[in-house]
């Protein structure tokens, strides 16, 4: 051999060398390096995922009663990979399972072709809620209906229909937000998950984990054999403090008005009842909710049926604030239980002058008769001394005003209340907003730069001394701050879930409620007040003492009126505490167009009561209780 | 050579006029049996489901080419290889008839005829074609060997590799038409061929690429079918879409890097559910990479190794220039498709419809190469002849 050829098949030698390296190192990339990453996509590749959706759990009242069940129903879905390519083809398919579903071919094509566009592999919904038997007719004949997939699924259902439609809330489908957020793990596009009330709020237990039935696939996409399913596991049984009766009876004392309701257990914040009117039909939303149907329930010419007025709703209070006024007055050192004040029918602060309700006279009075017979002057008087501390409004905040509840809903939103900080950075912005640009008056009269025409004054503390003006609470609210008076200064939570139970009611987790603030109100102050309240709804001359004639619980009430500007309807407050001397219960009551509080409001928490203590007018006075 | 350590028990062996078959490289021998062994085991397993009823369809007919390819390779072993030397011409008019003969008579099979149906197996000229072109080839160089440094002779060889080489891809079998390029390039290079002359081919090959693959399809005129464009170009872009070529390639991947460490036997989904196209034939070594892992892998590629070891090492010891062209050429065609096919299983090659030699099923396939390999044996025995007779000893 010629020492050239020895070269040359050296050469050689060297190139398989550099090639066999080159092979056995790339095989080492992929399957040592990398085997699982090709093993995942290996298993991506043969199974084939069919959701098979787990049923929310459901929502019962604190006896059990079912306020939101579900149903199980079929929708009938297409899977585009599976449609006959030929369109014509596909037509015929249109053709026959529109005779099946009773649609039309077109509003079939109408209906899919959109979401095809949108997620081209998806399978697309042809109708929701389809009869088990139209189910069963489409999987015994799958051979006609190529691509088409009825899909068990499960419906909320509402059998209460508007009762307590606000605080259960209603379902959505996730949106892309939701799916982004880690509380909404293991929700898949296209699921259905709460989206108002406690259906979102308490989701996380609810929803279910859907199942899915796995299949083994070949490339052609045929079925080789079905694998292990994956059964869905159903959502948790929720139990609220709710008690569908005294939700019943508050609903109906709403009648068709505009107004809210809101009954708690002082001592734990248990709510009873929570209601708002005007209500709607949360059935209308365990299906895709239709755009006229959700604008109507928005309209705010309709009362905007989806607000939930007992916690969302900000309104002046009225007479009701007295309580707060009284408990800071006493705490501030303005006045003792005992001192005496004259109500001589009006209070000149400056160049204005503060009338009581009806220009009435009331005379030399002492704080219980104040609340008694809810003087204005008293009030008022208190408030012009508090001006120039913040007294009033921090004692305001504390009872749980201008801040959120903590209740167990979404949407808890604070409320105002007015101090001389709030209004005069407000005017400032205002001045700022006229000069820069020049509105009309016609603009500054619909808010052009705002309602803050003027900056602080005494009168704005003369006025929220009896719940007047820029003050907005909610009923919940408002029940709150009662309810810390009636429980020794405790100011409670409001809570509405109450146990998760499995689907039979077996209890798994008691919710506990977050531990009440306590207020260190003087017990000789609280008891003045809450006796003030008890006059009120009792003695002679007690602004709600004939609502509760021969009424045999023992209640300590306080009306209120809150003027709303020229032109509107005084909206008309009732807070009640019962029994006395010892609540245990509070109800609050308003109404937006309601006038005085002891025409409207009473009558309506008297009913609540009725139905809390089953009691009758008539009744022998009863002290015991029952939950 | 040094001399080896079992020379003396060898000779005395064979100086007792033992049987002439142990005249064969026992290693090349284990080799090629390993190899048969695991492609026969390997297509077994992937072709279990393929054919309702027969599963071991594919299993006996590769078990029944490999018999016959056996046969024929212990034959040629037997032959005294510088015969074919003698009858070149005909080899080369034969082969040349043998391709064209396809066009007349072939089976269509996807769009491309590259087979005469035989009523038993259809028989793929262009696979005997590389084998012909080999001792064709090889023999014009050894005519040619006093004139090698004119460029005459080697745009010659060249020209006679080129014509079989256009026709075969004309088929359209772009594959073994790259094979054949390869067997006159490694003739060439063996030969002694001057580097100029490499270089100034080596520019013409570019040139005739870019002509190809982007100045004629963009003057509108069609060399390459469309589909073998697409094959060429797509390993650079794998796609999961299965209308697209690449889709082969990507499946390949997923097959053999799921494989793992250690295979994954029967669970091997990518091909026991046809994700992996054509598992027994161009994408064998997919089927190995995903149901024996690295470690099947990894045994494949060193008994190719060895194989290609004891080529080049017989290359090495033929007994005259004709052996040794026969055996680069030969090293060569074995080289360029262990490479080019497992180079696209793993992705660092495009497809070009090379087959494995040895492992791919098909029966002109395995016979052909075995009978290339009986060529080797042939070369080898000669050589020890060679060595015995002279007295001197070689070193197994």
């Amino acid at each position: 051999m010629t020492p050239q050829l020895a070269w040359r098949v050296a050469m050689i030698g060297g190139v398989a060398l550099i090639a066999f390296g080159l092979v056995f190192f790339r095989l080492w990339y992929l399957q040592v390096l990398s085997g699982d990453k090709y093993r995942a996509e290996a298993n991506a590749n043969q199974v084939r995922e069919i959701k098979v959706q787990a049923p929310r759990g459901e929502i019962v009242d604190r006896k059990g009663r079912v306020l939101v069940g579900n149903r199980a129903s079929f929708a009938v879905k297409v899977t585009p990979e599976k449609l006959p390519e030929d369109l014509s083809e596909r037509r015929d398919v249109y053709e026959r399972l529109g005779k099946v579903l009773a649609m039309k071919p077109d509003r079939i094509e109408r209906k899919v072709d959109p979401q095809l566009d949108a997620l081209p592999y998806a399978p697309a919904t042809v109708k929701q809620d389809v009869d088990g038997r139209v189910a069963f007719y489409l999987m015994e004949n799958r051979d006609d209906f190529p691509g088409v997939e009825p899909e068990q699924v499960f419906l909320r259902t509402y059998p209460e229909g508007e009762l307590a439609a606000h605080l259960v809330g209603y379902l959505g489908e996730v949106n892309e937000d939701q799916l982004a957020d880690e509380r909404y793990s293991g929700v898949d596009l296209g699921d259905r998950i709460g989206q108002a009330g406690i259906e979102s709020q308490y989701d996380r237990f609810l929803r279910g984990r859907n199942g899915a039935s796995r299949l083994q696939v070949n490339a052609g996409g045929a079925l080789v054999r079905p694998l292990t399913d994956r059964r869905p596991e159903q959502g948790r049984q929720l139990r609220l403090s709710i008690d569908l009766d005294v939700q019943r009876v508050g609903q109906q004392a709403l009648g068709d008005s505009l107004g809210a309701f809101a009954v708690m257990n002082v001592r734990n914040g248990q709510v009873l009842g929570l209601g708002s009117s005007p209500s709607f039909d949360p059935n209308q939303f365990s299906k895709a909710i239709r755009q006229s149907d959700l604008d109507r329930l928005t309209d705010k010419d309709n009362g905007e049926p989806l607000n939930n007025r007992a916690t969302q709703g900000a309104y002046p209070t009225g007479s009701t604030f007295k309580l707060i006024t009284a408990v800071a007055a006493l705490q501030g050192g303005l006045v003792t239980p005992d001192e005496v004040v004259y109500d001589g029918g009006s209070l000149v602060v400056g160049d204005v002058t503060f009338e009581n309700a009806g220009g009435v006279v009331n005379g030399a009075l002492a704080l219980r008769q104040a609340l008694s017979v809810s003087s204005d002057v008293f009030f008022y008087k208190l408030g012009q001394e508090a001006n120039g501390t913040t007294l009033i409004q921090d004692w305001a905040k504390k009872l749980g005003l201008g801040r959120p509840t903590g209740i167990d809903l979404p949407n808890d939103l604070p409320g105002l209340i007015p101090t001389p900080e709030y209004r005069n950075e407000g005017f400032t912005e205002y001045e700022r907003c006229v000069a820069k640009q020049k509105p009309t008056p016609e603009e500054i009269s619909f808010g052009e730069c705002g309602f803050l025409d003027r900056p602080w004054s005494v009168g704005d503390n003369v006025n929220l001394s009896v719940g007047q003006g820029d003050l907005a609470a909610s009923p919940m609210q408002l029940a709150v701050a009662y309810a810390a008076l009636a429980n020794d200064g405790k100011v409670v939570q409001p809570r509405l879930g109450q146990r998760i139970e499995d689907s039979s009611g077996r209890p798994l987790q008691e919710l506990e409620a977050p531990r009440a603030r306590k207020l260190d109100i003087d017990a000789a102050h609280r008891q003045a007040i809450l006796d003030g309240l008890r006059a009120a709804a009792s003695e002679p001359g007690g602004t709600s003492a004939d609502v509760f004639a021969g009424f045999p619980i023992p209640i300590a009430g306080k009306t209120g009126t809150a003027e709303k500007g020229a032109g509107r309807a005084d909206q008309s407050w009732y807070a009640a505490l019962a029994p006395y001397p010892d609540p245990k219960y509070v109800v609050v009551t308003t109404f937006e167009a309601g006038g005085f509080g002891a025409e409207t409001a009473a009558p309506a928490a008297r009913s609540i009561i009725e139905e809390l203590f089953g009691a009758k007018a008539g009744d022998p006075p009863a002290g015991s209780s029952q939950d | 050579m040094h001399a080896s350590p079992y020379g003396t028990s060898v000779k005395g062996f064979r100086d007792g006029a033992g049987p002439r078959f142990v005249r064969m490289d026992p290693l090349l021998v284990l080799a090629t049996i390993g190899l048969l062994a695991c492609s026969i085991y390997a297509i077994a397993s992937a072709t279990k489901g393929d054919i309702e009823g027969s599963p071991n369809f594919f299993v006996y007919r590769q078990a029944a080419y490999a018999g016959v390819g056996l046969i024929f390779m212990f034959i040629l072993s037997r032959v005294d290889y510088s015969r074919f030397r003698e009858w070149q011409a005909g080899l080369y008019v034969g082969m040349l008839a043998a391709i064209v003969v396809v066009f007349a008579v072939g089976t269509a099979a996807r769009g491309s005829r590259r087979a005469i149906d035989l009523g038993f197996f259809s028989f793929q000229t262009s696979e005997l074609g590389k084998v012909l072109l080999i001792l064709t080839l090889s023999a014009f160089a050894v005519d040619r060997m006093r004139r090698l440094g004119d460029r005459e002779t080697t745009s010659r060889l060249v020209l006679l590799a080129l014509v079989p080489a256009m026709l075969v891809i004309a088929q359209p079998d772009l594959g073994s038409g790259l094979v054949y390029i390869a067997i006159a390039t490694a003739t060439l290079f063996v030969a002694g061929t001057h580097w100029t002359h490499f270089a100034a081919l080596g520019g013409l090959a570019a040139v005739a690429i870019v002509v190809v693959l982007v100045a004629a399809p963009a003057a509108g005129v069609e060399v390459l079918k469309p589909y073998q464009m697409d094959r060429l170009t797509a390993f650079v872009n794998p796609t999961e879409n299965p209308a697209e070529q690449g889709y082969q390639q990507a499946q390949s991947l997923v097959a053999i890097g799921a494989g793992g460490k250690t295979g994954r036997g029967d669970a091997a989904t990518q091909t026991k559910l046809d994700f992996l196209p054509e598992h027994h034939t161009d994408f064998i070594f997919s089927v190995v990479g995903e149901e024996f892992g690295f470690m099947g892998a990894a045994l494949v590629l060193s008994l190719f190794a060895l194989l290609i070891w004891r080529c080049l090492r017989i290359l090495t010891m033929a007994k005259n220039l004709y052996g040794s062209l026969i055996a680069g050429g030969v090293t060569a065609m074995l080289m360029f498709q262990i490479f080019v096919n497992v180079g696209m299983t793993v992705g660092i090659m495009p497809i070009t419809g090379v087959t494995l030699p040895l492992m791919s099923y098909g029966g002109s396939s395995v016979i052909v190469t075995l009978m290339a390999l009986g060529l080797m044996q042939s070369i080898h025995a000669q050589a020890r002849e060679m060595a015995l007779t002279k007295g001197r000893d070689i070193a197994l």
